[in-house]
């Protein structure tokens, strides 16, 4: 079955909130049914809690916004219970190649190994990630969705937030004991709280196209510098499913905006790239300059942004909602806990700790990126154009250009919620690392094996038996039967007894070559705030 | 450890040879050839230590006079 997601228009409801005699009470409400929104709404959902998810529109996003969602991005739908639909619908691409005028200059796997139950990247259009989303929303009945609900203005409370929604019927009050604002890079909550977010822009212009064709290049990024098709200027290439493909034109400074957008002008530049009897049809057009700012915190008492509304990066990268996306998952745990008494309310601190880390690495990355494609002065232009001169014959220099460094998850090395090595171990898993996927026996995965909540990853031929603890504690264990092809084992440095607490999150904090219920107790502890 | 003492065998034969390869040039042209035997030379020496002391000691002295094309914001 097809659904336009892009022209999907859902009903405004009156709530009985709108007519309530007392201020109706919600444990959180979510505002913003973008990515980070409804990704947010779901996982609190499938902790057990009520979620009010508002958004001002009634419609999903249209027109070219992301398409790149990354493996780590596409784990945690595992999790939220919708990966397998992404992933079918999306087209999948692990490799990228760069150009320059018409010579291959580098290119890049993202995913070398085997062994992984999702690939690096799949390109699918937004509003099919949100469509989705809402489809598993849908199925939880923790969730109420409101549409054209906009929150209008918010005032703190001792045991809350009041916040004021406007309808179609007119404003209403609702008091929340927990905000996530998801609400979008101008967020109006951000503003209303006189907050700000801030950062640099980047002087350049981009047309970003989605042209409807056959065609038959492959499911790769690819990306040329000054090709003879679009001189002096960048193009970046990328197939999404129903046959559209994804096509962004550098433009300068210079160019005019409202001109550039116009069929006239964009249909001669899609025919350079294509050849002049290709035929195609526009299916969007924009033009962005692109921006990496972020708040000073994330978390302001009761109130906590997430996504854009936090933080925003350039799309070199596709850093933007699959960062928003870890937010989520991030702030969506911790705010249970919370609200369920497991946790105090300092817990929520460290989603502002890891996040915040977290978001300048992307802005790091995602400057350095725009900083090579859109040079900044006179003298990166001349180290960009030497970079891409020397990667011809010069193998080092393939490794500096830099056409975007594409979205990976953080480590959350310092994070008060890790506790630290005793033990010796080798590789990846350290303390505050994402929980690498690998395959197990009778085409299972470690991932799903890990699931939600606190896991005990245990390998040995034995679980072992973990006392009661005050806080829910799964324990999965891998026999090396489970781990036929061994991946587990060498991924996680693992040796009979080796143990691992793992984060509802999938983040690793804290591991021991053997199984003792007094450490595992104490960085449960740790974990959730308390030690 | 960046090593400022003595170490080109023939000192006046390396600064021929470092002008020859800018004979004629316009200094847009120049500042290419530049950049090139920069990135080559770092590659070169590999050690991010000693390339950020060259790289502060070739600063020194130097109070931006310029603007770089990017806009602060505030949202
Ligand atoms: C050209 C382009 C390409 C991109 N490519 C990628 C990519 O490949 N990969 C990637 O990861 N990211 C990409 N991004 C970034 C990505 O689109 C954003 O990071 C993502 O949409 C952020 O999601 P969000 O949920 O935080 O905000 P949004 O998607 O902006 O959602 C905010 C929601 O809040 C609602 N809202 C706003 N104000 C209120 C209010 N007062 N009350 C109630 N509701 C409100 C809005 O209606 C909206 O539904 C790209 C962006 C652009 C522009």
């Amino acid at each position: 079955m097809h659904i336009d997601y892009q022209s999907l228009r859902f009903e405004y409801r009156r709530s009985p909130d709108q007519s309530a005699a007392q201020l109706a009470h919600h444990p959180v409400v979510v505002v913003g049914a973008g990515p980070v929104g409804l990704a947010t709404a779901i996982d609190l959902a499938q902790s057990g809690l009520r979620v009010l998810l508002l958004d001002d529109d009634r419609c999903l996003s249209n027109g070219s916004r992301a398409i790149c969602f990354a493996k780590r991005t596409l784990e945690i739908f595992d999790r939220l219970g919708c990966g397998d639909r992404m992933v079918e619908k999306g087209v999948t691409w692990n490799l990228g190649r760069v150009f320059h005028r018409d010579d291959p200059v580098y290119s890049f796997n993202l995913l070398p190994e085997g062994g992984h139950r999702r690939p690096a990247f799949i390109n699918l259009q937004q509003y099919y990630v949100e469509g989705f989303l809402l489809d598993r929303a849908g199925a939880l009945p923790e969730i109420e969705i409101r549409w054209n609900n906009k929150v209008a203005a918010l005032g703190p409370r001792e045991d809350g937030v009041e916040l004021t929604v406007e309808t179609p019927e007119g404003e209403y009050r609702i008091l929340a004991e927990y905000v996530v604002a998801a609400d979008g890079a101008r967020s109006p909550i951000r503003k209303a709280m006189g907050l700000e977010s801030k950062g640099r822009s980047f002087r350049d212009r981009f047309l970003i196209a989605d042209v409807r064709m056959k065609a038959d290049f492959p499911a790769e990024r690819w990306f040329w510098f000054d090709p003879p098709f679009h001189p002096n200027q960048s193009v970046l290439l990328h197939s999404q499913p129903d046959n559209i493909w994804r096509i962004d034109f550098q433009l300068g400074w210079d160019a005019d905006p409202e001109e550039e957008r116009k069929p006239e002008r964009v249909i001669p530049r899609v025919r350079a790239l294509l050849g002049k009897d290709a035929a195609f049809e526009l299916e969007w057009v924009s033009v962005y300059t692109f921006s990496c700012l972020r708040m000073a915190r994330f978390r302001h008492g009761r109130v906590i942004f997430a996504g854009d509304a936090a933080h925003g990066v350039s799309p070199f990268g596709a850093r933007g909602a699959n960062s928003g996306i870890q937010d989520a998952e991030n702030i969506a745990w911790k705010l249970a806990l919370v609200l369920r008494g497991e946790a105090p309310e300092t817990l929520l601190d460290s989603y502002d700790s890891e996040r915040v880390a977290a978001a300048d690495e992307n802005i790091l990355n995602s400057t350095r990126s725009t900083d090579f494609i859109t040079p900044k002065n006179e003298s990166s232009r001349a180290f960009r154009d030497a970079v891409l001169d020397l990667a011809k014959d010069c193998a080092f220099a393939r490794r500096l250009v830099n056409s975007g460094r594409l979205s990976l998850p953080s480590t959350y090395c310092g994070s008060p919620l890790n506790t630290l090595d005793a033990d010796r171990f080798e590789g990846l898993m350290v303390p505050g690392a994402p929980a690498l996927d690998a395959p197990l026996r009778d085409g299972d995965w470690l991932l799903r094996r890990l699931g939600g909540g606190f896991t005990l990853l245990h390998f040995g031929a034995a679980s072992p038996v973990m006392p009661e603890s005050e806080t829910a504690l799964r324990v999965v264990n891998i026999t090396p039967e489970d781990d036929a092809e061994g991946l587990a084992a060498t991924r996680y440095d693992a040796r009979p007894g080796t143990t691992y607490l793992i984060r509802p999150d999938q983040h690793v904090c804290a591991r021991w070559r053997r199984f003792d219920p007094e450490a595992v107790r104490a960085a449960l502890r740790r974990a959730t705030g308390r030690g | 450890m960046l090593n400022t003492e003595p170490n080109l065998a023939a000192p006046d034969d390396f600064y021929e040879a470092l002008l020859a390869i800018h004979q004629d040039l316009t200094p847009e042209q120049a500042r290419i050839v530049d950049a090139r035997l920069i990135l080559l030379l770092s590659n070169h020496i590999g050690d991010m230590a000693v390339l950020r002391q060259a790289m502060e000691r070739a600063r020194q002295g130097i109070t931006p006079a310029g603007q770089d094309a990017t806009i602060t914001i505030r949202a």
